[in-house]
């Protein structure tokens, strides 16, 4: 091989194209490296005519080294941007190569889940929280006066009679499983009647939680269930107040076409007392084949009124200056026709696949 | 619950034309009568009249003898053939009748040319019993003779219906003719529900009332009729209650009057019996029958007596000690002093009980087929008397269920009455002119109420004559005095004592749907309590760490105890009995939840569940009864003394959260292997359980002396206390209780009180340290101690030694074994160190290192490895 000249123009950029030919044919960089070592190495006939440049006449040696220089730059140029396109190439191929199937189950522990019942009730509270009310609780284990005497049930109702009401040992304790909610009301209102009294503050509150009675487990019924009830006690309530919250609580838990409507009935601590039912927001009542309502159009919700005098009375509020009204419902009940539930036994029988359906909230 | 025919109640009001069933039912909804059912007629045709044209006695080799009979049933007799005739279903089919049917009969108070009820395949009777054709003692039978009992007319079932004896004139009736209408079975039911205080809705009357309020149809009274004769010296009667119930006398009107040369044999009519039979009771005989016709049509319970074996006077009185009587259904029934009887004079004035009052008459004066002289009693009796006498017998008849509800105390002559005459109608005889008629009924007090009151309480504008209308449409007068209404409630509504009352008689009768919607505006709340917030943060995080909350009911067996090896000193055995569990084999309430969760764990592992986690958080009931909660208080407001008594009567109850763990937490997969749940597990669900609370516990091995490691296995467990008290337990269940309740080896659990651990952080707020920006040093130490020391306390030591400087120290590693010697374990300890205003230097953090190895040696014997 001949040495190649820092003057030969034409050597020079042939040189320079044959290194630039190089650099793109390179595939990977390990051939670019290679290519690089060819044509920019100790060896190289560039490298050499470079160093060729101290040997010549003065007068030349400027527009030799300016060539030069030229070449050289023109080829790190190529150099780097092939490089660049060689590392991106490379770096996106291990990207693919890296990837992985996601499809794949990647958690290996269970999920847990809280039970419906509770999430329910949550999410009731949450409604009236809400509007400002509060959420008042009680114990399970009542006595027979929260229970029954201060709710205006006469000693000889039938409820106070063993067929419907868990007594505790022996009966003369006066201590019962609590057959309803209610006697929450009755202890929110005796905390709270001061406030009522002397701040005007109204008292509006609900109480949820568990409750008992003396049914066999089945399709429909339970010993032990659940119940939420609402209680407001302040100046002017009427029963178009009662109807006005039983219309925005269905609407929160139903959606807003939920209606409700009343029917007259008949408990001891209410007076007028009626039934609530719910247009059924599954066919509206349109569908006489609905399941959800057994085609009437409306389902049973709950129980309401306003709360009777002597219930006042018994918890130290004055029925000629404040008036009351009440209601209550069962959770289950709810849970059932608003998500399907066609056993209660599901609920209670603490298989997690019931659990398991509904998450972490309802 | 009542049962209402609807062509009955159309005697008493016209219902709207065209309405049906449901039409009728959804309009005594709109008062407060709730339907219960819908019943169609209880007869499915095709069920006709039908004459036996001919009647072949037939030997069995079973020693019965049946009636090959061929019946004409009109258009439902077999196709005749071209000769007019139809054939038989013998094995020859040669032989030939005249037009009929062939029916096989085993009954024999018929004869040819008698008119009889046949029912026809394709029917339905009730019960239900589809009627087919059947091929039986050799014969192809096609249909059935019926009698009364089949076809829901009463109890007779010793011959089938002959029409022309149920008092059908033989012209009136026709072969083929439809037999449903005839004997008054096309009839439709409505069962409705009536509340407490709706007595009078017990009956026809009642509901026709409440029909009237709500169609606005007019409302015929069936006791308004003239009561014939006059009180005066009939049979003779007394009312001595020595013992009235709650100071109320236990009869307060009793009428008798008596029917003279009754024929005993005379049968009730077929439509009264239809009616009954629908009403839901069963045809007797005649004079029962009338009783109680009359009772469902007004609401009036009778009693009908046998004259001649009642002793004059009757006497209405307690019971006397050991006094005992045997009752219509032939039971001997020892009576309480409490309960009302019905006493006659027979061995001397009052002497023998013949019934309990408004609940059950007795056998010895029952009227029978003999009977042609009748006593008819009907009285008005205190509801609570009687509700107690059939509840102590757990007699509810259905007397009592009225009488005990109330009934009108004007009905008992009107009642008396009524039935007099049916008797006479259907029985012949002859009414006393005079007759008994002890009235003590009290008068009643008038309710004053404000005419705007109604409006105040329910929200409706009514006007003054909207409320007067709605009281007088239920039977009350009123007199209006300015703003005030006097109102005297009618003798049926004994349920109105308060103006409330009144209210509820204006809301329901001008109707609920007229209530406007509005929403009331509570003052600004406090939004959920420290506790409400907490609980939810607990129950939330478990469920997190993939645990399942569950429900569990409360009741426990008192083997239960035992299986979880629970020693007589733990407090959990200081156990609550219910007075009447549903299951006597689970009589108690559990003083744990672990004691009842265990069950759902057990149901899904029985479901093929392997690895199963679940938590419930709620309440256990221990405790010892203090005594006697007062019962009872006599209306008026409950003091604060009183609150306190009954509060502090009542047994710890104590919200707690608890959790058990079985099989895997990781299950095994492509990516790894499988970890079971271990003791570790349980604990660290307490650690977030404490963290949910806010609160830190004391851990430690030892139980207390009220207080046993039960159910846990006692050397993996951790007690934990607040503040001393111990507040619960984690770590393996005792082996011995996973045998007992068939759980798994090394299933894992933790129980914990939740109430004490949310308490203490109530109102407690957080104090915020800066956070250093120094840098941090790490330094590694190697103790060996005794085998016994627990880590903790090593731990304790060390943060102790470095406070102010020491950030973190965290027990990375356990050795124990030949390279740190018999009974000692090595402990490798990770400690973080920062100051907050500078970088430790080397001589600092040489300086703590020295401070931890000495504290360490001397509090917990630990030498540096």
């Amino acid at each position: 091989m001949t040495d190649l000249s820092p003057l030969d123009a034409a050597g020079v950029e042939s040189a320079v194209e044959s290194a630039l030919a190089a650099f793109a044919a390179a595939t990977t960089l390990d051939e670019l490296k290679d290519a690089r070592l060819a044509h920019t190495g100790d060896k190289a006939a560039l490298t050499l005519a470079n160093r060729g440049i101290k040997d010549l006449a003065p007068a030349d040696k400027a527009a030799a080294g300016k060539a030069m220089g030229a070449a050289r730059g023109r080829i790190g140029a190529a150099l780097e941007a092939r490089t660049a396109e060689l590392e991106a190439e490379r770096d996106a191929r291990v990207l693919v190569e890296e990837a992985v199937d996601v499809t794949l189950p990647v958690s290996r522990q269970a999920p847990g889940a809280r039970h419906p019942l509770e999430t329910m009730q949550e999410r009731m509270c949450d409604v009236f929280v809400g509007m400002g009310w509060e959420v008042a609780e009680g114990p399970e284990m009542e006595a027979e006066w929260f229970n029954f005497d201060a709710l205006n049930f006469d000693p000889d109702h039938p409820a106070r009679e063993m067929q419907d009401t868990f007594f505790i040992d022996p009966p003369s304790s006066g201590l019962l499983m609590r057959t309803h909610t209610s006697p929450v009301q009755v202890r929110a209102a005796l905390e709270r009647r001061e406030a009522l009294e002397n701040e005007g503050r109204g008292i509006y509150v609900v109480c949820p939680g568990k409750t008992f009675r003396t049914d066999e487990l089945d399709a429909t019924h339970t010993p032990v269930f659940h119940q939420i009830e609402g209680l407001a006690i302040d100046k002017g309530l009427t029963m178009a107040h009662l109807k006005g919250t039983l219309d925005h609580f269905a609407k929160a838990m139903f959606g807003p076409e939920a209606v409700t409507r009343l029917r007259p009935s008949f408990f001891p601590f209410t007076e007028p007392s009626a039934e609530m039912d719910l247009r059924c927001f599954v066919c509206g009542g349109e569908d006489a084949a609905c399941r959800t309502c057994r085609g009437t159009g409306w389902i049973e919700w709950g129980g309401c009124g306003m709360t009777h005098p002597n219930v006042l009375v018994a918890a130290g509020i004055d029925p000629t200056r404040y008036t009351a009204f009440a209601f209550g419902m069962g959770i289950e009940r709810t849970l059932m026709f608003r998500h399907g539930v066609t056993d209660m036994r599901d609920m209670v029988e603490g298989d997690v696949r019931f659990s398991q359906q509904f998450g972490m909230e309802i | 619950m009542p049962k209402i025919p609807l062509s009955w109640l159309a005697e008493s009001v016209d219902l709207v034309p065209g309405s049906s069933p449901e039409d009728v039912a959804a309009a005594l909804a709109r008062v407060g009568l709730e339907e219960e059912g819908l019943y169609g007629p209880p007869v499915k045709g095709p069920l006709v009249v039908g004459r036996v044209l001919s009647l072949v006695k037939e030997a069995q080799s079973n020693g019965k003898t049946i009636n090959y009979c061929r019946v004409d049933v009109g258009e439902f007799n077999d196709p005749a053939g071209p000769d007019g005739l139809v054939r038989g279903h013998k094995p020859d089919h040669q032989e030939t009748f005249p037009p009929s049917r062939g029916i096989v009969c085993g009954a024999h108070n018929f004869v040819e040319g008698d008119y009889v009820v046949v029912v026809l395949p394709g029917a339905e009777l009730p019960g239900p019993f589809p009627i087919s054709g059947r091929k039986t003692y050799g014969h192809w039978s096609d249909g059935m003779i019926c009698s009364a009992r089949e076809l829901g007319l009463g109890e007779d079932h010793t011959g089938i219906i002959v029409l022309t004896e149920m008092g059908f004139a033989a012209a009136d009736l026709s072969p083929g003719q439809d037999a449903i209408a005839l004997l008054g079975l096309d009839e439709s039911t409505i069962e409705i529900n009536v509340t407490p205080d709706r007595g009078y809705s017990f009956a026809i009357r009642g509901v026709a009332r409440e029909y009237a309020h709500a169609t606005g149809q007019t409302f015929r009274d069936p006791a308004a009729i003239d009561v014939s004769g006059a009180p005066g010296a009939g049979f003779g009667v007394e009312i001595e209650d020595q013992a009235p119930v709650r100071g109320t006398v236990g009869c307060d009107r009793f009428v008798a009057r008596i029917v003279r040369g009754f024929d005993p044999t005379a049968a009730s009519p077929a439509w009264m019996k239809a009616r009954l039979e629908a009403a839901g009771m069963r045809s007797i005989s005649l004079a029962v029958d009338v009783t109680n016709y009359v009772m469902l049509e007004l609401g009036q319970p009778l009693h009908a007596y046998d004259l001649a074996r009642v002793s004059e006077p009757i006497v209405v009185r307690r019971a006397r000690p050991a006094e005992s009587i045997v009752t219509l259904d032939d039971v001997t029934r020892v009576l309480h002093g409490e309960d009302l009887v019905i006493a006659d004079s027979q061995g001397g004035r009052g002497e023998r009980a013949i019934g309990i009052a408004g609940v059950m008459g007795g056998a010895l004066t029952e009227v029978s087929d003999a009977t042609t002289e009748v006593l008819l009693e009907g009285a008005h009796f205190d509801p609570i008397s009687i509700a107690r006498t059939a509840r102590r017998h757990r007699l509810g008849s259905e007397a009592s269920r009225r009488f005990e509800r109330a009934v009108d105390t004007s009905l008992p002559p009107v009642a008396v009455e009524r039935a007099a005459r049916l008797l006479v109608e259907h029985g012949g005889g002859v009414i006393e002119d005079v007759y008994t008629d002890v009235n003590n009924v009290a008068a009643i007090e008038p309710i004053e109420m404000d005419v705007d009151f109604p409006a105040r309480i329910v929200g409706v504008p009514y006007t003054a004559e909207q409320v007067i209308d709605a009281l007088e449409q239920v039977g009350c007068e009123v007199e209006r005095d300015g703003e005030v209404l006097v109102v005297t409630r009618p003798t049926w509504r004994a349920d109105l004592v308060a103006p409330i009352n009144l209210v509820e008689e204006v809301a329901r009768l001008q109707g609920l749907e007229a209530l406007p919607s509005v929403l009331p505006v509570a003052p600004p709340g406090r939004g959920y309590t420290h506790s409400q917030i907490a609980r939810k943060s607990v129950a939330r995080s478990l469920a997190e760490a993939g645990l399942t909350q569950v429900l569990t009911y409360p009741f426990i067996s008192e083997a239960r105890l035992d299986e979880v090896l629970l020693p007589a000193y733990d407090q959990r055995r200081d156990v609550i009995r219910l007075a009447n569990p549903l299951s006597a084999e689970q009589p108690l309430l559990r003083t744990a939840l672990l004691q009842t969760l265990v069950d759902a764990v057990r149901v899904n592992l029985g479901r093929g569940a392997q690895d199963v986690a679940v938590y419930e958080t709620g309440r256990a009931y221990l405790g010892r009864l203090v005594g006697a909660v007062p019962a009872t208080y006599s209306g008026g407001s409950i003091t604060p003394d009183d609150v306190e008594a009954l509060n502090k009567a009542i047994p710890g109850q104590v919200r707690r959260v608890a959790g058990i763990m079985t099989g895997n937490r990781v299950a095994a997969g492509w990516n790894g292997h499988a970890t079971a749940w271990d003791w570790t597990d349980a604990l660290a669900m307490v650690e977030r359980v404490e963290r949910a609370c806010g609160v830190v516990l004391e851990v430690s091995p030892d139980a207390g002396e009220r207080f046993s490691t039960s159910p846990f296995h006692p050397g993996r467990v951790a007690i934990y206390r607040l503040e001393g008290q111990i507040v619960g337990g984690a770590g393996e269940l005792h082996p011995k209780v996973c045998e007992n309740l068939g759980l798994p080896a090394r299933t894992v659990a933790f129980e914990l009180l939740l109430d004490p651990m949310i308490a203490v952080s109530e109102g407690v707020l957080v104090t915020a340290s800066p956070v250093s920006q120094q840098v941090l040093a790490k330094e590694d130490f190697a103790f060996v101690v005794d085998a016994a020391v627990p880590a903790g306390a090593l731990v304790e030591a060390v943060l102790a030694a470095g406070e102010g400087v020491v950030e973190d120290a965290r027990v990375f590693d356990v050795y124990s074994g030949p390279q740190v010697g018999e009974g000692k374990k090595s402990l490798a300890i990770n400690v973080r160190m920062r100051a907050f205003d500078h970088t430790l230097t080397a001589e600092e953090v040489l300086e703590v290192r020295r401070a931890i190895i000495a504290a360490a040696g001397e509090k917990c014997g630990a030498v540096l490895r």
